[in-house]
């Protein structure tokens, strides 16, 4: 590579603070010259509805002030600790230590701990107060990881970008809520229909795709999200437009018993307990959980599964895969397929949560997010990509609830306006920090007589 | 036939400013062979610029001189944005050059939601309208153009003939073509390569203003989440015209804006946005090299 490991020069090591100074100046007059229109002057209406710029020198100066001090402590603190760790850990040979025991029954534990939540929220907060625990942040929470754990069989194991996967989740949510509203199918119906209709656009949209490949497939794949969402917001006479769908019909419990309060068999009348919104939540939570772990399921399954050792071996070459006999058009369908299906559930559920959709829900943003999740809990890894979304969906909701932060930056503050900028921010340094994710091992499932680690800068990825 | 002419001359203004910030896309690709997703928001971020600066000017001066205005505000659009772009590259993308590829395309779309949220946060989620800065119309033969029309082409052919000029004639452009050729034989060679990036991201960004100050002078409105849209349509325009070709940048905005133009005025207006994306899956799947780009030769 061009940027060879640079030998630090004599000024640096016989004064690192100077150093250190010297690039918080620059880092100072870099940040004042970013900032200084667009945080030191601020556009803003008048009574006469004029624009007038409104001065904030203080807050240019306070941000300003801020970075110059982060550099400085970067440079002259963070920056030789790291160097050092690095040293120590080349002289030392590496030596792992035996996973404990949370560490080798992860995932039996958090299964665990996932159905118990609920249960530990009421009795922590009451059936009120577990509302907020169990839809904020549960179910928001579990429904992002059944839509990455679903893009992850696109990106994660057949290797091929999807920027438009939320297509297929506003797919499915309409296809529930049309049919639903029209027809007032049940959701145990439509469920399955909406996988299959969003399996099936993933076979029609992933058929002309299939000749790209890397950041062009994922170009086409964004053209085609938008399409659908502007197709949604423009065909009125079906969808409604920008105005959405209400009145979505709500999930029964197998059609034994409603969460309609009006109905007959509703769930407080059939068991005799009090009336609370509560429980309805707590169904949707335990229904979201289990598609999630179908989708794991089917994941794991599927890996072993001929066509998911195919996945993975198109992921990793596609050349040699096509050499060796390997279909790669059905092999990249049914991946497009797969993973469209599962968003397709997830978009069912979603728009039976919610109760109303429209074609805000649906923007590119959801893509990326979803995108940004899988890539950073690692591809591949389901425990990674659990644990991306429960640390950036999880941390963006989180942001709603820190409500001392009014004390600190006064009465006007709120943070949830920060929610999407810091997603953006975290995106780039954990990217930046960690390209491979948090569980960032792309073990092969398939191999000749032991396993070895794939070191990540033998294997290139991203092509297929 | 007016009418069609008049939609020419419209699509011809509309193109110009996609073709300036395909242009951004077109060279980043060359140079390192990534979609810079933030592009579409440095755009954004020179309308912005350029906005903040015009009324700072309006409040000093108590009349409005066009021609001063213009270029104050584009050239103070093109130094803020470049630095923004340089300072985005040397953060976010040169960390993971040599990384696997979807690396650096992860950190653009993360850049680009940071970037315009950045601004909703701090300038404020609603439109921000000025008052018309040229309104002068002449009348040839039916047809009506704007004096604002024949600045926008009149710049970006300006501006088109020193990029030209600078990418064909200097030594940096020669640097930037031995980089888009072979990085590490550039770098043998005794070229800065990180230096000739970095120029590269601020030569697009000042492109990218440029559009942006004639975008926020033709609509005379702007909005935190302006980039979005034109930066799908510039990227399907560096597409169209072959990625990695800089003539083929601006013939594909030029194209792309005709055919904005003529689908509004003939088709619908609703599905304008659609028929730009549908173009772009169009030419990807059928003609992945472009109009005047060369097809890729796959290495095994």
């Amino acid at each position: 590579m061009a940027e060879a490991v640079s030998t630090p020069s004599r000024a640096e090591v016989a004064n690192p603070f100077a150093n250190a100074f010297r690039q918080a100046i620059y880092a100072g007059l870099v940040s004042f010259g970013l900032f200084v229109l667009f945080i030191g002057l601020k556009t803003d209406q008048n009574i006469r509805n004029e624009l007038v710029v409104v001065q904030r020198w203080g807050l240019l100066a306070l941000v300003v002030a801020v970075t110059m001090v982060g550099r400085f402590i970067f440079v002259a603190f963070v920056q030789p600790a790291l160097e050092r760790r690095k040293a120590a850990k080349v002289v030392t040979t590496t030596q792992v230590a035996a996973p404990g025991f949370i560490r080798r029954n992860f995932n039996p534990i958090a299964i665990t701990l996932l159905f118990i939540y609920p249960v530990a929220m009421v009795l922590l907060f009451g059936f009120q107060g577990s509302l907020k625990w169990v839809d904020n942040f549960g179910i928001q929470i579990l429904i992002y990881v059944m839509l990455a754990w679903g893009l992850n069989i696109v990106v994660g194991l057949a290797g091929l970008l999807d920027l438009g996967y939320v297509a297929f989740y506003a797919v499915g949510a309409y296809a529930y809520a049309l049919l639903g509203t029209h027809f007032g199918w049940s959701f145990w119906i439509l469920l399955p229909a909406a996988g299959i209709m969003a399996a099936f656009w993933g076979v029609i949209l992933g058929f002309p795709v299939l000749r790209l490949r890397g950041d062009y497939l994922a170009i086409v794949t964004l053209a085609f999200g938008e399409i659908i969402r502007l197709v949604l917001i423009n065909w009125r006479e079906v969808t409604n437009g920008s105005a959405g769908i209400s009145g979505i019909p709500k999930v029964s419990f197998f059609g034994l018993m409603s969460f309609n309060v009006s109905d007959p068999t509703y769930i407080s009348k059939v068991l005799g307990i009090a009336q609370s919104g509560a429980y309805y939540k707590i169904f949707l939570y335990y229904l979201i959980l289990l598609l999630a772990l179908l989708t794991a399921f089917v994941t794991i399954r599927l890996r072993r599964m001929p066509v998911g050792r195919a996945w993975e071996a198109l992921r990793e070459d596609e050349i040699a895969c096509r050499s060796l006999g390997i279909n790669t058009t059905t092999t990249k369908l049914t991946a497009f397929a797969t993973g469209a299906m599962f968003g397709g559930f997830a978009g069912s559920f979603f728009a039976a949560r919610q109760g109303f959709v429209s074609p805000e829900s649906f923007v590119f943003l959801e893509s990326a997010m979803v995108l940004a999740i899988v890539v950073l809990g690692g591809m591949g890894s389901l425990t990674g990509i659990a644990v991306a979304a429960v640390v950036m969906i999880g941390g963006t909701e989180a942001l709603r609830e820190m409500q001392f932060l009014k004390y600190i930056f006064g009465p006007d503050f709120t943070p949830e306006l920060y929610r999407m900028l810091l997603f953006g921010c975290a995106m780039v340094l954990v990217m930046v920090w960690k390209p491979r994710g948090f569980v960032g091992s792309r073990e092969p499932t398939a191999f000749l007589h032991e396993r070895k680690a794939i070191s990540a800068s033998f294997t290139k990825e991203g092509h297929g | 036939m007016q009418y069609f002419i008049q939609q020419l001359i419209n699509g011809l203004t509309l193109g110009s400013i996609y073709g300036l910030i395909a242009i951004g896309y077109t060279m980043v690709y060359g140079i390192i062979g990534m979609i810079n997703f933030a592009h579409g928001d440095i755009f954004m971020i020179g309308a912005f610029t350029a906005l903040i600066v015009f009324l700072i000017l309006v409040s000093i001066f108590a009349t409005m001189n066009v021609a001063l205005f213009l270029l104050v505000m584009m050239i103070v659009a093109m130094l803020l944005t470049g630095l923004y772009n340089w300072v985005i590259e040397k953060v976010a993308y040169r960390p993971l050059r040599g990384s696997f590829r979807l690396a650096p395309l992860i950190t653009a779309i993360g850049m680009s939601i940071a970037l315009s949220n950045f601004v909703q946060v701090t300038q404020g989620p609603r439109n921000k309208p000025i008052p018309p800065m040229v309104s002068q119309v002449y009348n040839v033969g039916g047809v009506s153009i704007s004096l604002k029309q024949i600045i926008i082409a009149v710049i970006t052919a300006a501006l088109l003939a020193i990029f030209w000029y600078v990418v064909n004639k200097t030594s940096l452009g020669r640097a930037q073509r031995a980089c888009e050729q072979d990085r590490k034989m550039a770098a043998l060679l005794g070229i800065d390569v990180d230096r000739t990036i970095s120029i590269t991201f601020i030569m697009g960004a000042a492109l990218a203003a440029v559009a942006g100050t004639m975008f926020l002078m033709y609509y005379g409105v702007v909005v935190f989440s302006d980039g979005f849209v034109p930066g799908v349509k510039a990227f399907t325009a560096a597409v169209l015209g072959g990625i990695g070709s800089i003539p083929g940048a601006v013939i594909g905005g030029l194209l792309i804006g005709f055919i904005e133009s003529m689908w509004s005025a003939y088709f619908s207006i609703d599905y304008k946005d659609v028929a730009a994306f549908s173009i772009l899956a169009i030419v990807l799947i059928f003609l992945p090299s472009g109009i005047l780009g060369r097809p890729e030769v796959e290495k095994v």
